[in-house]
């Protein structure tokens, strides 16, 4: 595969999620608009920031009068989970330059996250120059998708109605992203610790709960393998 | 109203501090060759975080203020089902498709 194929490959792959991000992105715009922000304001945000969980927890914040501090803080803990995507992609795409690495960086959403990793993981014999490419036919994708309409829904202004039950859209996309990532027991082992954990951490503040529980599943999944691995190699000798 | 003095303040905070978290170790560590125990525990990082996500949006949806759903649940098993069988659009398509109709049938 050229690195042109993978860009488009990523492209196509990442296509189904338009399906979400359209009425989340367009989501947010309505409801920063409803909140008192102009339309620079809205898009300032949505650029600058482009992670809809911690932008929909800064606006409310905002809204409720919290302290810019406490607002900032809690959006931030929101985003830390993507500390170990960054993490994750060290041994895919690490050997690019600075620069490229910095713009990776920026376009790091959680559904391209999903696909480029698996497919990473799909074709360990990818040359890193077409995994660099694929990443960006993902978030090529996905980044305008949402400037867009974010837009969209900032002009038009029409609350979406309750009807729709658009909450839930948020869940099905991170179901929709599991699913195929649940290759191996040890993957099953960490997604079981991970959920369970999350809702025994729920209390926990400033939406910490996820990155305990996030963390818990990880060395669940990593000990699970070893585990597996080292049975094996008994057996075998 | 939200004031404007902290809205762009929070805003532009907010966008460094997500880009640094978001750099932080691809930025860093670049190409360096991490050791193999570190792998290990890196394959699992998007199997447990996105559970992690949705568990708790399932099971105490905002939307119905926080009581279990069994419309919601019900969704999110036939989104589950759809994903490992079908893939992804097939997820979204049963997890939407299946709370759309619950809610039709039993409104």
């Amino acid at each position: 595969m050229t690195p042109r194929q993978a860009f488009w490959r990523g492209y196509l792959d990442c296509a189904p999620f338009i399906v979400i991000v359209v009425p989340y992105s367009m989501l947010f715009g309505v409801v920063a608009r409803d909140a008192g922000l102009d339309l620079l304001q809205t898009m300032s945000m949505t650029v600058l920031v482009i992670a809809g969980a911690s932008q929909f927890t800064a606006l409310a914040l905002l809204q409720d009068q919290a302290p810019v501090f406490i607002a900032l803080l809690a959006a931030l803990a929101v985003n830390l989970r993507m500390a170990m995507y960054s993490a994750a992609l060290v041994p895919h795409v690490g050997h690019a330059r600075l620069g490229t690495r910095a713009l990776m960086a920026y376009l790091m959403v959680d559904q391209a996250f999903a696909v480029a990793v698996r497919t990473y993981e799909d074709h360990p014999d990818m040359p890193q120059s077409t995994k660099v490419a694929y990443y960006f036919g993902c978030m090529m994708l996905i980044c305008p998708v949402w400037y867009g309409f974010t837009l969209v829904g900032a002009l038009v202004g029409q609350a979406i109605p309750a009807s729709f039950s658009l909450d839930f859209a948020v869940p099905v996309c991170f179901i929709a992203l599991t699913a195929p990532l649940l290759r191996s027991a040890p993957h099953v082992i960490a997604a079981f610790v991970a959920g369970g954990a999350a809702l025994a951490f729920a209390w926990v503040p400033w939406s910490l709960g996820l990155i305990i529980a996030a963390l818990m599943g990880v060395f669940a999944g990593g000990q699970s393998e070893l585990y597996l691995t080292r049975r094996r190699e008994r057996l075998g000798a | 109203m939200i004031d404007t003095a902290g809205f762009w303040t929070l805003t532009i905070l907010l966008g460094i501090g997500t880009f640094l978290i978001r750099f932080s170790f691809l930025g860093l560590l670049g190409g360096r060759q991490l050791p193999d125990r570190v792998l290990l525990y890196l394959r699992y990082v998007g199997a447990a975080v996105f559970p992690a996500l949705f568990m708790p949006l399932l099971v105490w949806p905002e939307a119905t203020g926080g009581t279990p759903d069994p419309a919601r649940l019900i969704a999110g098993l036939a989104a589950f089902a759809a994903g490992l069988r079908l893939g992804v659009i097939w997820a979204i398509v049963a997890g939407m498709g299946a709370l759309y109709l619950m809610q039709f049938l039993f409104a």
